[in-house]
């Protein structure tokens, strides 16, 4: 009886939990409302499981536990409750499957029209680089790092002369307009988590990842990493700002270019020499 | 992962068609009594070595194909510098198969109860597998004085690590040969020795086969083969 | 269908001799350390396991500490953290559950199950226990070395594994990867065995689809063992010689520290292909053994035959062949080739069938059962409770899309704690309360046994059904402190709060069971042979517990199945495997 009992209690709090608990995901700001959709279907279909399993318990244990005299049921197998209860498992299955997949279709395809940030993870501090007016991003390669170059631009690249680099500092993105996030690691692996933009993926050193989205709303975000990287993992933060396309566009004519960035630091150079001599 | 997803469809199909075997279907419930016995009369059922044996032989090839499945993602990167094989590893490859064949004699020899024959097949096998592992320790000197050290390239890392990694599993053989051969000396008899020296049998047979597919995956033939088979079903 | 006629048993003559040559200790040294026996192997086993477990054990509080209180234990720093996740992790899933079930149930039951004298090789089997102890014994040195263990996170994701950012990266990887090295060298030891002695060492009679399904998860589940750790093997090498040689197998170029480092061209994603593909079988593992053992002690306790054994069979062996094509589905995230994830997300749903239809057998077990709420029955009801609770939160990181706002936040601790750490040791202290009057002939203390279960079960629910909507929130895994967001509530840290506390009494609850296992050995109740009145051949032997050889004289003859409960017209409630058919009792044809 108790037992029952405090089998049926546990799925019964399980669900209070789950519909009056104060802890719930983010309010979205991406396009991946399908994501959330899909994860809200699948706790309906394992939920129903859940509790159908946890009664149907409570209730044989309930109803068949041990009296004097009682004697049990001789029931080897059943053919066809078991096809049965495979053939719904299965349905339930493809429910779940079949949107996921066609959701992860959408993610994995980058619009035409989604324009290239590239977001750089090192131990234990992000940095981001935007196309300059030509739209294009420069190559890249880890052997050109140096504390005049810390990201690895490839200087004789003329695509990269325009890029905007961002060091130390939020990254900023234009509300409602596709973005193709590639990801590139220096040393260890990473991941560029913001909560609210539900996507996320591996950066790893020696290869360039992704992922796109579209922020939907403006606000600031959290930027965490999220794949182990060191002692520091915790603290490697950031923010990304989504803000309206005008505030974008002020903001992005105040950075500096990589050619400024380069240029500037062999001028600052010149004069410490110039200086000591 | 090709190479281990292959490897374990064989597996599964081995044991799938084991499992065939056993009448999985039955209703034990309705069986009341001794069922048949599938393995046999005691007498002519597989002894409980060569099982183990076999089992261990899957371990082994599983480990390999591993190895291999890491070798041909590795090899596709762009750092990736062939190194040139010594001559001398032919002759090495040479010796293992006269090694194999001795233990082969040795084991027909053993089934015809020949004592004699059956200890210089044993003798003959083992001095030629330590022949095979000195001539691979040259091998590795000769590639080092060239400049081809572990660490300059993955494919020397992976060339030491395969060797090595095959010349252990060898010398673990050299262990149960030696305390056959011991065996063997003191003049036990034909019936107790005969199963350790099939063992052995089997066990460098196995380890040739190995090599000879390592030895393809090394000199990039199993490579064009496979690109050539590519091209002949598109 | 084979007609068996039950006349047949006159024709069968007493195995007088087993078919292993047994060897026999001539010292106390021989008899109870360097024993070949698989009983005295099966608890040198067990006991290790449980003790480096309960070193993991202390170091979840440790965990749970710092997380719930984050800031108040000065001793904990975030190395340390990751230190106790590190070993947390490793010890638990390898050298507690993987060596407790496969070496400790293993060992103990397999012979006795099949009716077997000994494992067929004893001396292997031995020297597989020494390998295992050498493998513990190096990876708790990892706490004295220089710089301690490793904190590189159970994975050890290069490059990070062995790069100087991370704790422990000197000597404590380094010792981490030669204790795998040596762990899967004894077990493959072991394995061979567990095998081979299922294959050709059962009694007569004693045909696969009589075995009880203890033993076919065991089997299975060594058989996918053997396969996979080669993989754990090749990549520890791998790693080794990157670490020690300066090779760049999975070391791309990279920058450590401000400097270029010595590596250069490899693949990160290749060690965790190698790594998955052995780390997802080894989920089922773990499972597979689980599965075996509430299969039967739900059987035995509800006095029923296990409803659909032969659906429980074909599922068994079609989750261990499966378990060998999902192992991207822990990779959804990590940059592999996007398309990908349609097939391992397939592959991985379909999975879900096979283990529902053993969820939908046990429960159905249940029905119009006659169920004794014994301790191991009630440890397999926990066990269903938190492995459909584990198992239908799976279906949510398997579905490749959900996935990814998902994985590496807490859901994900929770779903592997739910279903690969709580109900595998509701299954493990199932098993222990079951077969500990066969193994000491003293029947377990049944108040301090039902106290056990009821806070183990209630508290660690209590800990891991709240941690997945952490997850939800977006709180990762991994981090020592969260520090300040603007994502995470201020509540969440109260919850926080009451899932250590859940925690740390969930961990005093094992102290009263460990207790209770020294305690049970000299003031328990005497069990007698056949306490629960159970069918299969281990509590069929002469002597409780089982003697040297198990047997004594002759081996037992099966005649039927290990789930004869309550037959019909049948005088007691269960009827032993090796019972003869009544007919040639009667005849007196049987010696």
């Amino acid at each position: 009886m108790a037992v029952a009992l405090i089998l049926l209690l546990v799925a019964i709090a399980s669900v209070l939990f789950h519909v009056y608990s104060p802890w719930w995901w983010t309010p979205i700001a991406s396009n991946w409302r399908y994501i959330d959709d899909t994860i809200n279907l699948t706790f309906w279909i394992t939920g129903a499981v859940f509790c159908a399993v946890i009664a149907f318990m409570a209730y044989c244990v309930l109803r068949f536990h041990h009296k004097e005299g009682r004697r049990a049921a001789y029931n080897p197998e059943n053919k066809k409750l078991e096809w049965w209860l495979s053939i719904g498992t299965a349905i339930g299955v493809v429910a779940m499957l079949a949107p996921g997949l066609v959701v992860w279709h959408q993610f994995v395809t980058v619009p035409a029209d989604a324009t290239d940030v590239e977001v750089v993870g090192q131990q234990w501090m992000w940095s981001y680089r935007l196309p300059g007016k030509d739209g294009r991003l420069g190559t890249s390669d880890a052997r050109l790092i140096s504390s005049e170059n810390p990201l690895g631009l490839n200087p004789n690249d003329p695509n990269g002369q325009d890029d905007v680099v961002v060091q130390n500092d939020d990254l900023h993105l234009p509300v409602g307009k596709p973005v193709k996030v590639l990801l590139r690691s220096i040393d260890v692996l990473h991941d560029f988590y913001v909560p609210e933009f539900r996507a996320k993926m591996d950066m790893i050193p020696g290869s360039v990842t992704y992922y796109w989205l579209t922020p939907t709303r403006t606000g600031t975000f959290d930027v965490l990493c999220a794949e182990l990287c060191g002692a520091a993992h915790a603290q490697m933060r950031s923010r990304v700002i989504v803000e309206e396309e005008k505030e974008y566009h002020a903001w992005l004519e105040k950075q500096r270019t990589f050619a400024e960035l380069s240029g500037q630091r062999d001028v600052a150079k010149a004069a410490y020499k110039t200086g000591s001599e | 992962m090709s190479a281990i997803i292959l490897f374990m469809a064989t597996i599964a199909a081995i044991a799938g068609w084991w499992l065939s075997q056993q009448r999985l279907a039955a209703k034990p419930w309705l069986e009341e009594g001794v069922a048949v016995d599938f393995r046999g009369e005691r007498g002519s059922s597989v002894p409980p070595a060569k099982i183990g044996l076999g089992v261990f032989l899957a371990v082994v090839g599983s480990l390999f194909a591993l190895l291999i499945s890491a070798y041909s993602m590795r090899n596709t990167m762009v750092d990736w510098r062939e190194l040139p094989l010594p001559k001398l590893l032919w002759i090495n490859t040479g010796v293992l198969i006269i090694s194999s064949a001795a233990l082969q004699w040795s084991l027909m020899a053993a089934r015809r109860s020949d004592d004699e024959d059956m200890l210089v097949g044993l003798l003959v096998g083992g001095a030629s597998a330590v022949t095979f592992l000195a001539g691979q320790l040259v091998v590795w000197q000769q590639l080092n004085v060239a400049g081809y050290v572990v660490a300059s390239n993955p494919a020397n890392s992976f060339f030491y690590l395969i060797t090595a990694l095959h010349g252990l599993h060898l010398i673990g053989g050299l262990v149960a040969l030696g305390r056959t051969s011991a065996k063997v000396w003191r003049g036990a008899p034909m019936v107790q020795v005969r199963l350790s020296v099939e063992l052995c049998a089997i066990y460098w047979h196995f380890l040739l086969l190995v090599w000879l597919v390592l030895l393809g995956l090394l000199t990039g033939w199993t490579e064009n083969f496979v690109n050539i088979c590519r091209q002949l079903l598109t | 269908m084979v007609d068996i006629p039950l006349d047949h048993v006159a024709g069968i003559p007493p195995a007088e001799v087993g078919e292993v040559e047994l060897y026999h200790p001539r010292s106390w040294w021989t008899r109870y350390v360097f024993s070949q026996d698989a009983k005295v192997i099966a608890v040198q086993y067990s006991i290790t396991a449980m003790s480096i477990g309960m070193v993991a054990l202390v170091l979840s509080w440790m965990m749970r500490l710092q997380l719930g209180f984050p800031g108040t234990f000065s001793f904990i720093d975030a190395n340390q953290y990751l230190q106790f996740i590190t070993m947390h992790g490793m010890i638990m899933v390898i050298y507690l559950l993987t060596a407790l079930f496969l070496g400790g149930f293993g060992n103990y039951l397999i012979p006795l199950m099949v009716g077997a004298r000994d494992m067929v090789f004893p001396y292997v089997n031995m020297l597989s226990y020494w390998v295992y102890l050498l493998a513990v014994l190096v990876l708790a040195a990892t706490f004295f070395v220089p710089g301690g263990p490793t904190g590189a996170g159970w994975t050890l994701y290069p490059p990070q594994a062995i790069l100087s950012g991370t704790p422990g990266q000197d000597w404590g990887i380094v010792f981490m990867l030669a204790s795998l090295i040596l762990f899967i060298i004894g077990f493959t030891m072991g394995g061979l065995n567990y095998v081979v002695t299922v294959l050709q060492a059962r009694t007569r009679g004693m045909t696969l689809m009589r075995l009880p399904l203890t033993v076919w998860g065991i089997f299975t589940a060594t058989v996918m063992a053997l396969l996979a750790f080669p993989a754990l093997f090749v990549a520890s090498v791998m790693l080794l010689l990157d670490r020690l040689l300066g090779t760049s197998f999975f070391m791309p170029t990279l920058v450590e520290m401000g400097q270029l480092s010595k590596y250069g061209g490899g693949s990160p994603i290749l060690f965790q292909h190698l790594f998955w593909f052995f780390g997802h079988p080894e989920v089922y593992i773990v499972a597979l053994p689980a599965f075996g053992i509430i299969s039967d002690l739900i059987s035995t306790h509800a006095r029923k035959n296990i409803f659909g054994y032969r659906m429980m069979v074909w599922a068994i062996v079609a989750i261990g062949a499966l378990s060998f094509v999902v192992w991207a589905h822990h990779m959804y995230v990590s940059g592999m080739h996007p398309y990908f994830g349609f097939f391992f997300a397939t592959t991985t749903l379909i999975i879900a069938i096979p283990t529902a239809i053993k969820v939908y057998n046990w429960v159905l077990t249940l029905w119009r059962g006659d169920i004794h709420l014994t301790v191991p029955m009630l440890f397999a009801l926990g066990f269903i409770v938190t492995f459909v609770n584990g198992g239908l939160t799976g279906l949510f990181l398997g579905n490749v899309v959900v996935d990814v706002p998902l994985s590496d936040t807490m859901f994900v601790v929770a779903h592997f704690h739910m279903v690969m750490g709580i109900a595998p040791i509701m299954a493990v202290f199932g098993g222990i309360y079951h077969w500990y009057p066969k193994v000491t002939g003293r029947m377990l203390n049944d108040v301090l046994g039902k106290f056990h279960f009821w806070v183990t079960f209630i508290g660690a629910y209590a800990v891991f059904f709240p941690m997945h909507y952490l997850g939800l929130l977006g709180m990762p895994r991994r981090y020592h402190d969260i520090g300040e967001t603007s994502f995470v509530p201020a509540s969440a840290h109260d919850l926080n709060a009451f899932m250590s506390v859940a925690a740390l009494i969930v961990g005093f609850a094992q102290l009263v069971f460990l207790f209770n296992l020294v305690w049970s050995l000299f003031k328990g109740k005497e069990a007698g042979g056949n306490p629960w009145g159970a069918t299969s051949l281990e509590w069929q032997t002469p002597e409780t517990p089982p003697g040297h050889g198990n047997w004594g004289k002759e081996l037992p003859i099966v005649y039927r199945w290990a789930y004869d409960y309550s037959v019909p017209g049948a005088a007691k409630d269960f009827v032993p495997q090796n019972e003869p058919p009544s007919g040639a009792v009667a005849q007196g044809a049987h010696p």
